[in-house]
C-alpha cells in the first residue's frame, strides 16, 4: 500500500503565468519518458525481480516518481492559474482548454494522451534494468531541454532537482543490475 | 505562514536525505555508516514532522498530529496550492 503525505518532495517556486512552459513540461508529466511513464515502468517491473535489492529499489524509485509527477503536475497548475481562455487559445492551448480546462490531464506536449505503449515489462530482469537505466537517461535529457526553454529561476530551479534525481536512479539501477547479472552468472549451466 | 514554510522546508530536507540514503541502502544494505547516517536522519525528520503536526495539522493522514475537531486533514492548504517564498 501506499500512503499519502500532504506535501511535496522539493519546493515549487513559479514566479509568472508561462502557458508556453507549461505545455513544454507535458513532456515529462505525460510523454514517453515522464515521471508517469517511470512510476508504472517500475511499479510494474518490480514483481519478477530475481533479488531483494532489485525489488527494494524498484518499489522505492517507483514511489519517488510518483513525487516527481506531483511536482511537474504542481509546476503546470501553477504556470496556467488564473490564465484567461483566450491567452490559452493564442498560445497554441485552445484544444487543451476545450477538453480538459485547467485541468492537469496525463497527455503529453504535443497533447497526445499517456499510454502504457510508453512502457515495457519483459519478465526478464536484464532487459527490464537495462530499460530502467535508459529511460532515466532519456528523462535527463528531456529536463536539460526543459532548463533551457525557461527564464523562470523558480521552475529551473526545480528543473535541476529533478534533474538530479535521474542522474542518481540511473546510478542505483546500474548498481541492481550488477547484483542481478553475478546472480545469473552463479545460476549458469550448460 | 513564514515560520510554517520554513518548518516545512526543513522536513523537505531531512526527507530529501533520507529518501537518498534509502535509495543508497537499497544497493549497500551492509554498509554500516550509511546505515548509522540514515536512523540518525530518520530520527530528526520524525521529530520535526511531529513538532510541526502538532502547530499546523496533519501531514499524514495517521501521523502525530492531535485529536481534533472537525477532520483537519482536508484543511488547505495543499501541496500545489503553497506559494513558496
Amino acid at each position: 500500500m501506499w500512503i499519502y503525505e500532504k506535501k511535496l518532495e522539493y519546493p515549487v517556486r513559479v514566479y509568472k503565468n508561462d502557458i508556453g512552459m507549461a505545455r513544454l513540461l507535458m513532456a515529462q508529466y505525460g510523454g514517453p519518458d515522464s515521471e508517469l511513464s517511470a512510476a508504472v515502468r517500475y511499479l510494474t517491473q518490480r514483481y519478477t525481480m530475481p533479488t531483494n535489492k532489485a525489488k527494494g529499489l524498484l518499489t522505492d524509485i517507483g514511489t519517488e516518481e510518483m513525487a516527481h509527477w506531483e511536482i511537474v503536475a504542481t509546476m503546470i497548475y501553477k504556470l496556467v492559474k488564473g490564465v484567461p481562455a483566450k491567452q490559452l487559445r493564442e498560445a497554441g492551448l485552445g484544444a487543451y482548454f476545450a477538453e480538459h480546462d485547467r485541468a492537469v490531464y496525463p497527455a503529453d506536449a504535443a497533447g497526445m494522451p499517456w499510454t502504457a505503449a510508453y512502457i515495457q515489462a519483459t519478465g526478464d530482469p536484464i532487459a527490464d534494468l537495462h530499460e530502467d537505466m535508459a529511460a532515466e537517461q532519456k528523462a535527463r535529457a528531456t529536463y536539460e531541454h526543459l532548463i533551457q526553454l525557461t527564464d523562470d529561476p523558480g521552475v529551473k530551479d526545480t528543473l535541476r532537482f529533478l534533474r538530479q534525481r535521474e542522474v542518481v536512479h540511473f546510478q542505483r539501477f546500474g548498481e541492481a543490475l550488477n547484483d542481478v547479472q553475478a546472480l545469473m552468472d552463479s545460476k549458469k549451466f550448460f | 505562514m513564514d515560520k510554517r514554510l520554513s518548518m516545512l522546508k526543513e522536513i523537505q530536507a531531512l526527507e530529501f536525505v533520507a529518501i537518498e540514503l534509502n535509495l543508497y541502502l537499497d544497493t549497500h544494505p551492509g554498509d554500516r555508516a550509511a546505515l548509522r547516517d540514515f536512523y540518525t536522519i530518520r530520527d530528526k525528520l520524525f521529530a520535526a514532522i511531529e513538532c510541526y503536526e502538532k502547530t499546523y495539522g496533519p501531514l499524514r493522514v495517521f501521523g502525530d498530529a492531535p485529536s481534533q475537531y472537525p477532520w483537519p486533514w482536508i484543511e488547505d492548504p495543499w501541496p500545489w496550492e503553497i506559494e513558496y517564498k
